[in-house]
């Protein structure tokens, strides 16, 4: 996993609550059998609308997607994570996740930066006033800054101390988990022999 | 969660898997049952090959084909290339690293979440995943199951354990009783509609009261199915009699000596007198009725009874925003009565009612009668084996005779993969358990129901209880 520090890039506004995984991309595009490609399927209903900021121009190349509440709710399929990052997504803000999918994202290096529901307000504001306006996340320091002067954005962001230091460690979390495999062997030796295995009962 | 003297359930659950605990970090959590299926797999198999890492513990997992999977010509191969490779790419995974697979043709093939109880795999205090959000279907029997990412799924493959952040706890409370044609489908609907899609989110709901007890395991799945749809980590219910009756001589529920054992073990799985729950939630059984969805997400229902609402009477501007941009995708204007609703389709199946005692209460309403003209309904059972017994019992008789298509069993319309689809601009009830836009194919307009409003819509091809019949 790439290493995620600071970045900075063109934010595209998404104004629109409780936008689900079936939204990001929906079941037809689930299957390829690889990680990549997904780009094509992403939004894809609504792709076809000329103004859906995707389409527009001026928010061509963006890298920040700024969502309303609820994003990523719904289906478990990391596919909405990979086709953000397919068609250049480095980091989703919004005041709410859906639990999967914030995971997800943790574990593919999709940044998703939690913001109160006003600064996500600020933000539209200032990158549909002005799409070119550079907004910088800064992992380090858990912060995100758009725009200059009386009118910039400054605010923290939450993201949990774990997933923040994984994502800036670019660590991959089986690894992470491999180096204490004699917990895991412990574990088991001390497992209850009452729990089921799949292995097909002799009479099936 | 928060330490109190006594513990919850979830807590319980939770402890007992706890493989390592280090501050400032998730606990590493032991997991019990993997459940694996052929759309969030093949890249977790890719990652293990490029790795040249093993499953670790292939007794302890589970594969079959249920999300895109055809429920027409089953016996043929599948006529879409892209599906068929990756059906094909799990039958491949399967045999190189050593899974059992349920495929499609077997008679233990279906819906994961469906096979799980119906094998005896699913069993109380167990940790079960599997990369599908509806995997909280399995707390109905006081396990603690969750839905996963592929990335998780590799996670698991390679070391049957992922890192978890303790969750909050959440109790939902259903006292009294249920009225005559309310089901658990209603109690779920009317919940969430109560608490919204995010109510949930970060906890672990443990469902509790009169009317849960009573409900049989069919219907507490049910429930449990849903709790993702208000952003639940998982829901669970304490097992019972009802919980071990069902168990009792399941393939793999265990036998003789180790029976009482397990037993022993299963009745400590309650929550304790004085544990305390971060947040509680009651609902008055008696006073539900009905329940149906009229917009785009599994929160925005009301009372069959009721009508579409005015967006204007919501305060807040961002359900406000999103119940306008509902309506429009509906096609529906506020005040409109439910009942008036006409619909072109109506599916009865997935993991949320795809059980045999959906399709018999369907069966019952529709017996005798007909499809409504111009409406389409096709039954799709959760699993072979829920087939070949509705079949036992002559219950695909009753559908067909109604004009009903009986098809194969898988996940089919609820998700719009495989080509059981609404076409742009039609409107289904249907019992499954998301009405996201496009869910059920793009530009489809979905309403959630209970199999019992199903049947009834079906027959009246408008939104309908069997009581209207």
């Amino acid at each position: 996993m790439e290493k995620f520090t600071v970045h900075t890039g063109k934010a595209m506004p998404l104004r629109r609550s409780d936008v689900d995984t079936d939204q990001i991309i929906p079941a037809v595009y689930l299957k390829r059998v690889t990680r990549t490609g997904f780009g094509d399927g992403l939004f894809a209903a609504w792709r076809s609308d000329p103004s859906f900021p995707l389409n527009r121009p001026e928010y061509r190349g963006a890298s920040i997607l700024v969502a309303g509440p609820n994003f990523g709710t719904g289906s478990s399929r990391e596919h909405a994570v990979w086709a953000l990052q397919d068609a250049g997504f480095r980091v989703v803000i919004s005041s709410r996740f859906g639990d999967i999918f914030r995971g997800n994202a943790g574990k593919a290096g999709l940044l998703a930066a939690v913001v109160d529901q006003k600064v996500v307000e600020r933000l539209w504001d200032v990158v549909e006033q002005e799409p070119a306006t550079p907004v910088t996340v800064d992992l380090d320091q858990r912060l995100v800054i758009a725009g200059e002067g009386p009118d910039q954005v400054r605010e923290s962001f939450d993201i949990d101390d774990y997933t923040r230091w994984r994502l800036r460690e670019g660590l991959d979390d089986i690894g992470i988990t491999l180096s204490h495999v004699e917990l895991i062997d412990a574990f088991e030796a001390r497992r209850s022999s009452l729990k089921p295995t799949t292995v097909r009962p002799a009479t099936t | 969660m928060r330490t109190s003297r006594g513990r919850t359930l979830a807590e319980k659950v939770w402890e007992e898997h706890v493989v390592r605990r280090s501050p400032g970090e998730p606990d590493l959590l032991y997991i019990d049952l993997h459940l694996i299926h052929e759309v969030t797999s093949p890249q977790a198999f890719d990652g293990l090959r490029l790795a040249g890492r093993k499953v670790r513990r292939p007794d302890l997992t589970l594969a079959t084909e249920d999300h895109n999977v055809p429920t027409l010509d089953i016996d043929k191969p599948i006529a879409d290339p892209v599906s068929r490779t990756q059906v094909e790419t799990l039958r491949r995974n399967c045999e190189e690293f050593g899974i059992r697979l349920h495929p499609l043709g077997d008679a233990d093939q279906g819906i994961v979440h469906i096979i799980g109880p119906q094998l005896g795999l699913t069993q109380p205090g167990m940790t079960i995943v599997c990369g599908d959000s509806h995997t909280s279907t399995h707390g109905a029997f006081g396990a603690l199951a969750f839905g996963i990412g592929t990335s998780e799924v590799e996670h698991v493959l390679a070391t049957q354990s992922l890192p978890q952040s303790k969750p909050k706890t959440m109790a939902v409370t259903v006292d009294g009783t249920l009225p005559e044609g309310v089901t658990p489908k209603d109690v779920v609907l009317a919940l969430i509609a109560k608490v919204g899609t995010g109510g949930g989110q970060g906890h672990i709901v443990e469902y509790r009261g009169e009317a849960i007890r009573s409900m049989s395991m069919e219907g507490r799945m049910t429930v449990c199915n849903m709790s993702i749809e208000f952003g639940a980590k998982a829901g669970m219910v304490a097992p019972d009699a009802t919980t071990f009756d069902y168990l009792e001589g399941r393939p793999h529920a265990p036998k003789g000596k180790q029976w009482q054992e397990a037993l022993d073990y299963w009745q400590s799985l309650t929550t304790d007198p004085d544990a305390e729950f971060d947040r509680e939630v009651h609902l008055d059984a008696s006073s539900l009725s009905p329940f149906v969805t009229w917009g785009t997400n599994p929160a925005q229902g009301v009372p069959l009874d009721g009508v579409v609402p005015d967006p204007s009477e919501f305060d807040d501007p961002t359900t406000r925003a999103s119940a306008e941009r509902a309506l429009a995708y509906m096609d529906l204007k506020p005040g409109t009565p439910m009942r008036e609703i006409r619909v072109d389709t109506v599916f009865l199946g997935s993991c949320t009612n795809g059980r045999i005692e959906d399709l018999r209460a369907a069966a019952d309403v529709i017996r005798g009668r007909k499809v409504a003209q111009g409406v389409r309904m096709l039954v799709v059972p959760g699993s072979a084996r829920v087939r070949l017994q509705a079949e036992h019992e002559g219950l695909d008789v009753i559908f067909k005779e109604a004009g009903a298509e009986w098809r194969g069993a898988g996940c089919s319309m609820c998700l719009g993969m495989n080509p059981d689809q609404l076409a742009p601009g039609e409107r289904s009830a249907s019992t499954s358990n998301r009405n996201f836009e496009g869910r059920q194919g793009k530009g489809g307009r979905t309403h959630l129901v209970s199999p019992l409003v199903a049947a009834a819509t079906a027959v009246t091809g408008h939104l309908a209880s069997p009581a209207d019949l």
